[in-house]
């Protein structure tokens, strides 16, 4: 094996034909049918976007494409002859990489490690030849204007970084197809940009993207064309420019334009802030290197959101008040009692309960039941001397699928095959069924599709104007904005400022998350 | 319009990657260190501790348990483990005792065919029937410690070794140094050079890494762990045989219990039982540590042999929370 430098092709744009055709794939598990006769193609130095809602079948082309389920109608092709890849292995070695949101690399071992496993340059004695492994893997990320050291572990890179690194392997192996899954979600804003001209000398390269991703903003500057999936089937391929966000979003959903517009693909309505005495107090929060002198009221029905850049406190903030954190100084009260610091079981029992950032590993056990998930942390209060009544469990958990639209078979349901949109519901059954009186939401849409979002935002409202007191933290301004009547805006560990009223708006976080104020 | 508002802080990232460099180093060569320490407080507390005879025989005592931490390091490495090993170790002293009827090539093949199969057959377990580690080498050592009984009438017949040249490879050695011990340290250095410098060496860190991104990379995963319990096979029955020479016959109740001093020896010598880092030198320095405790408690002499396990059982505890504190520091 040896690596060759990537072949150029044609400028992009150019009519060619395909490097990778899917024709009539359809897919079914168990009666399902997770693919409908799906036909698509993807041309050399050509960036296509591959968008649909959680359930669309997305990830399950994906998987098709990747070697990981094989098709059980239609085939694919690959540079025009049919191509069948009985597993992953076999679809990378047609050309065909695949870069994850988790980065699957080897954290311990270092960039050049990781860049030529299996394939490390030897001396004549057949040992590995390290110096020229490490200036191999310098030379290779040189050209994608990446400068680390690459003799550090993986693990001591950023993210994106580490993105790169996966990246650079699989095209220095003989990548002809790039597929692009959520690749930014776990990237800062910097990050970004790079992934982004990474992305166009690819394309200059002659290798083909399929970019799959919940971003629009991303889709537009990334992508020129798209296919649009729902229901396991294509509802529309065409160029990206002719097709208005708006009506890209009602194909995913399977929506009228107008209702689209109506609605908004966000469903917050500002809460009205009650006159009652707040609910949640908390008084210098501290932790070195965290968070300083953190202060917060919270009245019951009020949705307060926490703004602030990543490592600005504001994850550390919910965590400290739901008692996940330990703290060096400060107390929180709930209703003027005070709730024993650093202890989860003493939050909850107050009525503070949190909704993780990262749901498959802080929130979900994704090999129980939808109703195993629900009632897993209620089942104290809902058991006797220890024993506790299937008939109390169902009757709590009919209430709050039925009330939270959880879209499951049954019950019975594993929960890791729902779509992340209901999984996430099913986390907020969850914490509902303990009757909280305050309620902390750490992104709660993140990585769920479109329409999911705007239930999961309409769900957040109601439960405000039923009278809970709920923080929310996201990293999208407009969620903050939007779903917010107060914004609280942390820099650095501590409160910059706060928002109220008429100043809750984009242009006024933007300038005090930069630390611009007037 | 989706803002996102990411973006990242950076003081303190230098302060906690130097700390980070000294948990890693502090991790890979803590057990020399100790090691030199308690050679230090030897030899300023006992008159004979620091003496060439001495010395010559901690490295002829330990010889034996490091080539099966050798074997055993290959397959923690990858993540797995291999509680087989004392039960091959037995096997191979025993069998190597028959094989001697045939020279010193039976003596030496015979252990390394039969524990390299029954390595190879708990490997297929493991690495094609993905079945835990755990148990299939505890099913090994159950089973083996069984066949030795089987084979020795239930343990009532010590085989004597029948070639005086293979005693002598057991007994004798050059420069005062045993060749048990020549034979773990070519071992050792061997190994290292499988690790560190080949294909397949770094294969072995990969998958205990992470052993789904070895996948995604196209890793050949299951040959890799297929491999190590062949190799652990092969150290044990080595070790088995060697000692057999050294004690001029195969005892059927020897190795009870080794494979936990192996284990011991290897998580003590930095590597990570979850597996993906380590080294066969920090396995050396391991292995050497447990001997040298052992030898001072002698010395002693007023202590008996259950002091020395406590004092071992209570040193590997120490080593454990110490490991956990400097993987936690550094984010592992």
């Amino acid at each position: 094996m040896t690596i060759e430098p990537p072949t150029t092709a044609p400028l992009p744009g150019s009519v060619e034909a395909p490097v990778l055709e899917a024709r009539g794939v359809t897919k079914r598990f168990a009666g399902v049918t997770a693919l409908r006769s799906v036909d698509f193609a993807v041309r050399p130095g050509e960036s296509l976007a591959l968008m649909g809602e959680n359930g669309a079948g997305k990830s399950t082309l994906i998987k098709v494409l990747t070697g990981v389920y094989q098709p059980d109608e239609g085939e694919l092709l690959l540079g025009g002859s049919i191509a069948k890849f009985a597993r992953p292995l076999d679809a990378q070695r047609a050309g065909i990489s695949t870069i994850y949101q988790e980065v699957n690399l080897i954290p311990l071992m270092s960039v050049a490690q990781n860049i030529f496993l299996g394939r490390e340059p030897r001396n004549r004695f057949g040992l590995i030849d390290f110096t020229k492994m490490v200036a191999d893997a310098r030379g290779l990320l040189d050209v994608y204007g990446i400068d680390v050291d690459v003799r550090k572990p993986l693990r001591s890179l950023a993210l994106g970084v580490q993105q790169m690194v996966a990246l650079a392997r699989s095209v220095s192996i003989n990548a002809r197809i790039v597929i692009m899954d959520e690749p930014t979600s776990s990237l800062e804003a910097r990050e970004v940009e790079t992934l982004f001209s990474v992305v166009s000398l690819l394309r200059e390269q002659g290798i083909a993207i399929v970019y799959v991703s919940h971003r629009m903003d991303e889709i537009y500057r990334v992508a020129e064309r798209i296919v649009i999936l729902r229901d396991g089937a294509v509802v529309r391929v065409g160029q990206l420019s002719d097709i208005p966000r708006v009506e890209l979003v009602s194909l995913m959903l399977g929506r009228s334009v107008e209702k689209v517009r109506r609605s908004g693909s966000t469903a917050f309505s500002a809460t009205n802030a009650s006159t009652a005495p707040p609910v949640l107090v908390a008084e210098d929060l501290s932790r070195r290197h965290q968070i300083d002198g953190v202060d917060m009221q919270i009245r019951p029905g009020e949705v307060v959101g926490l703004g602030g850049l990543l490592g600005s406190g504001r994850s550390e903030t919910l965590k400290a008040i739901a008692g996940v954190m330990q703290l060096d100084r400060g107390r929180v009260t709930v209703d003027g009692k005070p709730v024993r610091s650093g202890s989860v079981p003493a939050a909850i029992r107050a009525g503070i309960v949190m909704l993780p950032e990262d749901r498959k590993a802080e929130g979900i056990v994704p090999n129980l039941s939808v109703r195993d998930n629900i009632v897993l942390a209620a089942l104290p209060r809902l058991s006797h001397a220890g024993f506790s009544s299937r008939r109390n469990q169902d009757a709590v958990v009919e209430v709050f699928m039925k009330r939270l639209h959880i879209k499951a078979s049954s019950p019975d349901q594993i929960v890791s095959e729902l779509s992340g949109g209901n999984q996430q519901k099913v986390m907020i059954a969850r914490w509902l069924a303990m009757r909280p009186k305050v309620l902390l939401l750490d992104e709660p849409t993140r990585g769920i599709d479109v329409g999911a979002k705007a239930e999961v935002q309409a769900l957040i409202d109601e439960l405000a104007r039923e009278g809970l007191a709920i923080v929310l933290v996201s990293s999208e301004v407009e969620e903050v904005v939007e779903g917010s009547g107060r914004v609280i805006v942390l820099r650095d560990g501590s409160i910059e400022t706060e928002l109220q009223g008429a100043d809750v708006d984009e242009e006024h976080l933007l300038a005090a998350l930069a630390g611009v104020n007037e | 319009m989706t803002v996102a508002i990411e973006q990242s802080v950076k003081p303190a990232v230098d302060n906690r990657a130097r700390r980070e460099l000294i948990a890693s180093v502090l991790q890979s060569y803590g057990a020399a260190v100790a090691l030199v320490v308690l050679l230090v407080v030897g030899a300023f507390s006992f008159p004979t501790f620091l003496t060439f005879s001495n010395l010559s025989n901690i490295l002829t005592q330990s010889s034996f348990p490091l080539i099966v931490a050798v074997g055993m390091t290959f397959v923690i490495l990858t993540g797995g483990i291999d509680l087989s090993v004392g039960s091959m170790f037995a096997l191979g002293g025993v069998l190597a005792a028959y094989g001697s009827s045939w020279g010193i090539v039976g003596a030496v093949v015979l252990p390394l065919v039969v524990c390299g199969m029954i390595g190879l057959f708990q490997g297929l377990l493991v690495a094609y029937g993905k079945m835990a580690p755990f148990i299939v080498t505890l099913a090994g050592l159950l089973a083996v410690r069984g066949l030795v009984l089987a084979v020795t009438n239930g343990g009532s017949t010590t085989p004597l070794i029948k070639n005086p040249a293979f005693t002598a490879v057991g007994q004798d050695g050059i420069f005062g140094i045993h060749w048990t011990v020549i034979v773990a340290l070519v071992g050792v250095i061997l190994g290292t050079l499988a690790l560190s410098r080949t294909r397949a060496g770094q294969s072995i860190f990969a998958v205990g890494g992470s052993e789904s991104a070895s996948i995604f990379m196209g890793l050949p995963v299951a040959r890799v762990k297929l491999s190590v319990y062949i190799v652990s096979g092969l150290c044990a029955g080595v070790a088995g045989a060697l000692n057999a020479g050294y004690s001029s016959s195969g005892v059927p109740i020897v190795g009870v219990g080794l494979e936990l001093s192996a284990i011991s020896a290897v998580v003590i010598g930095g590597t990570l039982l979850v597996g993906g880092r380590g080294s066969l030198v920090g396995t050396l320095a391991g292995v050497l540590l447990l001997s040298v405790i052992q030898n001072m408690i002698n010395q002693v002499g007023s202590l008996n042999s259950s002091v020395q396990a406590v004092v071992s059982g209570v040193f590997l505890a120490i080593v454990v929370v110490i490991q956990t504190v400097l993987s936690r520091s550094q984010r592992l």
